[in-house]
């Protein structure tokens, strides 16, 4: 990593402090028109913070894209492709052979530094619509990294459900009303079923803890294949919190432990990367967000005491398969 | 399968391939033809997903690969989507990217050829045209050729294994032309040209190479050195102007189509033409059809002129774009024009018939013009069938006027099938 460009040094980069990370070699610039409090942008920016490498991006359609490449300006200092809403994994992989290509028959100089390839997708592109192309990029095992930015709902188009959306929550096309309680479904476990695929590298990561994040983000860089991000990005439109509380509303779901943050490597070693000193109640992350405020009517405060049950249990297992190392 | 004599350790103009020595003339199905002239435009991404009765064409080029002929990258991806958006990431990075389908596997894809042509890359699709479902079938028809009519494709039409050998060579030129930049389909018949082995007189690797010539990066997203942004969003106040853009592209086309046909006709000896005709220059009656109908009809036309009928036959070498000056110059003359749509026409006239409508409308030449639907899933035509089609169009000529209607369902069993009734 010794290879100089554009100044930079090459591979990782070295974080020393917040303010430092957040202002070094943008490529992800603030002119976009993603909602104010939306942690998509934040996230972005400390994937792409993370590296000194050249970068090519996808994006499936959603907010992110819709918000920073709106003809004629984009927000991408980097190379950039969006097609669809299902299928920002296979451009990557697409454009990844294509590198592999170029470098064997001496049209790129193979000595160059390997650029990074990173493809994100929202929880509807990820769980739902684009889940067989992410599925095919990961049996093929091509060197990229796939980021899920998980706002537990499709926002671009106004908030319907998608196999993300956790039960309870009030979406478009599951209101909570006279006769519902919200969505009926839990929500996939997307990380779990990224592991089996035999990923070198999967890992659920949260904007607030931006240590843990980067460190992360930096380990999947490092490994060699399909690198599964799991990134919860609280959507300050959707579960309807003032947008000057994002940071807060996302550490009380990581001190809930509704997003345990952990990584699994190599498809079975699994470490919990963050203990919360003080576990926040269920009750209280829910209680925060208007998307869940019909739960806590009597006739449905059981579901909130299901949800603590459910969480207890997850952190439980977690523990379980840190320990057992297999 | 074609005798494959490798020259070892000979080194071809990019490293760790090998140069495969051909016979002057191979015996090639339309799929192993389309492998090879893979092959020879080096590829540098192939991304594909196998279905019937394309496969051939994808496995053929496995086959090189597996052989050490092939030094680009290849995608065996989970869906023809997939296949199309694995060539569009790979396009956009800067490679020559190409896949092959058929049928549902078009269907599928829909969605990507749109993004393909909107995209402005490059990519060509050897597709080997096959009936749509349902009913489920596997033989062939034009309708997945239809489906992909708008998608803003260029659409070329090869009837046998050289021609489409041929046109899959040329197709890369035309679409990567910098006064172009569109995606071609180059489309030939399912099975029946697909999977009939035929005599190809191929090009050596060089001089097909050397044709073809090396590609030509367009804002690359591995040239970092200037990043750029693919696939945008836009509104109502530029997506007009994007789509007009990408048209007047198409419109232009031919110029190149035609300069390419005339350089391919120089080192191959076979010049192909914006449109195929056989015949027509003293024509009564003539037919318009597409795929392996135009060779049939020939011999079809041949029998009537025995029987003193001048009988012609017409073919839209390239079907889009459509070229109505041109279709209008060669039928002008015609007191009866047939066309032949081999695909459901779901409640309208056939596409050949709309664009030969077209072509007449605004020229004074008034002739007969019907539209017969025939030979869907893979159902035969044969001498026979296409003589009694220019013998019904003769006696309208006699009669001066249509036998009832203008559409026509010919082949298929039951009750006649006749709509769009009209008196003159």
């Amino acid at each position: 990593m010794s290879s100089l460009l554009g100044g930079l040094p090459q591979g990782n980069k070295e974080i020393k402090s917040l303010k430092a990370f957040s202002t070094a070699a943008e490529r992800f610039e603030g002119a976009h028109v993603l909602c104010p409090g939306c942690a998509h942008s934040i996230i972005v920016r400390e994937v792409l913070n993370a590296t000194n490498d050249n970068l090519v991006v996808g994006a499936s359609t959603g907010c992110l894209e819709v918000c920073t490449a709106i003809y004629p300006h984009t927000s991408w200092d980097c190379s950039w492709i969006h097609i669809g809403f299902e299928n920002s994994s296979t451009a990557i992989a697409g454009a990844e052979r294509a590198n592999m290509a170029l470098r064997r028959k001496g049209r790129i100089d193979p000595n160059t530094p390997e650029p990074k390839f990173v493809a994100f997708g929202g929880d509807g592109a990820t769980y739902d619509i684009g889940f067989q192309w992410l599925s095919g990029c990961f049996e093929r095992g091509h060197n990229m990294m796939y980021v899920c930015l998980d706002n537990e709902v499709y926002a671009n188009t106004g908030g319907q459900r998608s196999s993300s959306t956790p039960i309870g929550a009030s979406a478009t096309t599951t209101p909570a009303g006279s006769h519902s309680y919200g969505e009926k479904q839990n929500k996939k476990d997307m990380i779990a079923i990224m592991a089996a695929h035999g990923s070198p590298y999967v890992a659920q990561v949260a904007p607030n803890k931006w240590k843990d994040m980067v460190k992360k983000i930096q380990k999947g860089f490092d490994a060699n294949g399909p690198v599964y991000i799991n990134a919860m990005s609280a959507c300050t439109t959707e579960w309807k919190f003032p947008i000057h509380q994002t940071i807060e509303v996302s550490d009380m779901a990581t001190d809930s432990l509704v997003f345990p943050l952990y990584e699994i490597i190599d498809g079975k070693e699994l470490n919990i990367t963050y203990r919360p000193k003080n576990i926040v109640p269920v009750r209280d992350y829910l209680g925060v967000q208007p998307r869940f405020k019909h739960l806590f009517k009597p006739e449905n405060e059981y579901l909130i005491q299901e949800w603590q049950t459910r969480v207890d249990a997850q952190w439980e297992y977690l523990q379980r398969r840190e320990e057992a190392k297999v | 399968m074609a005798r494959e004599k490798a020259k070892r350790g000979k080194v071809s103009m990019y490293r760790n391939k090998r140069q495969m020595e051909l016979n002057s003339v191979e015996v090639w199905d339309g799929n192993f033809a389309n492998s090879h002239a893979l092959r020879q435009a080096s590829v540098d991404v192939v991304s594909a997903y196998p279905i019937t009765p394309s496969t051939g064409t994808v496995e053929g080029y496995a086959a090189h690969n597996a052989n050490g002929y092939v030094d680009g990258e290849m995608i065996m991806t989970e869906s023809e989507h997939a296949a199309m958006s694995g060539c569009i990431g790979a396009s956009a990075a800067g490679a020559r990217a190409a896949t092959a389908t058929s049928s549902q596997g078009l269907a599928l894809m829909v969605e990507t050829l749109y993004q393909a042509s909107g995209m402005r890359l490059p990519i060509v699709l050897c597709m080997i045209n096959r009936a749509l479902a349902a009913p489920l079938n596997v033989n062939g028809d034009h309708s997945d050729m239809y489906l992909a009519n708008q998608s803003g494709w260029i659409s070329i039409d090869a009837c046998t294994p050289e021609e489409s050998y041929d046109l899959v060579l040329c197709a890369f030129r035309i679409g990567e032309h910098l006064d172009v930049r569109l995606p071609v389909i180059v489309n030939q018949d399912g099975f029946l040209t697909s999977h009939k082995a035929q005599n190809v007189r191929p090009l050596s690797d060089d001089q097909a190479y050397d044709f073809v010539g090396d590609y030509k990066e367009v804002n690359s997203m591995l040239n970092f050195d200037k990043p750029v942004t693919h696939g945008v969003q836009t509104e109502s106040d530029w997506h007009f102007e994007h789509k007009a853009k990408q048209n007047a592209a198409m419109m232009a086309s031919p110029k190149v189509i035609e300069e390419v046909f005339e350089e391919y006709a120089k080192i191959s000896g076979r010049k192909y033409n914006m449109i195929e005709t056989y015949k027509t220059e003293d024509a009564d009656i003539i037919i318009v059809c597409l795929g392996t109908t135009y060779q049939t009809a020939q011999v079809a036309a041949d029998k009537m002129r025995e029987e003193g009928v001048k009988a012609g036959v017409l073919m839209p070498r390239v079907f889009r774009p459509t070229q109505l000056d041109m279709l209008a110059e060669k039928l002008k003359g015609a007191k009866a024009v047939v066309c032949m749509d081999r695909s459901a026409p779901g409640g309208q006239t056939g596409l050949l018939y709309q664009d030969v409508a077209a072509a007449l409308f605004n020229t004074s030449a008034r002739p007969l013009l019907s539209n017969i639907v025939y030979g869907l899933g893979g159902r035969d035509i044969n001498i026979e069938n296409l003589k009694s089609i220019y013998t019904h169009a003769k006696a309208e000529v006699d009669a001066g006027k249509l036998d009832g209607a203008i559409q026509r369902f010919v082949g298929v069993r039951g009750p006649e099938l006749k709509y769009y009734s009209v008196e003159g």
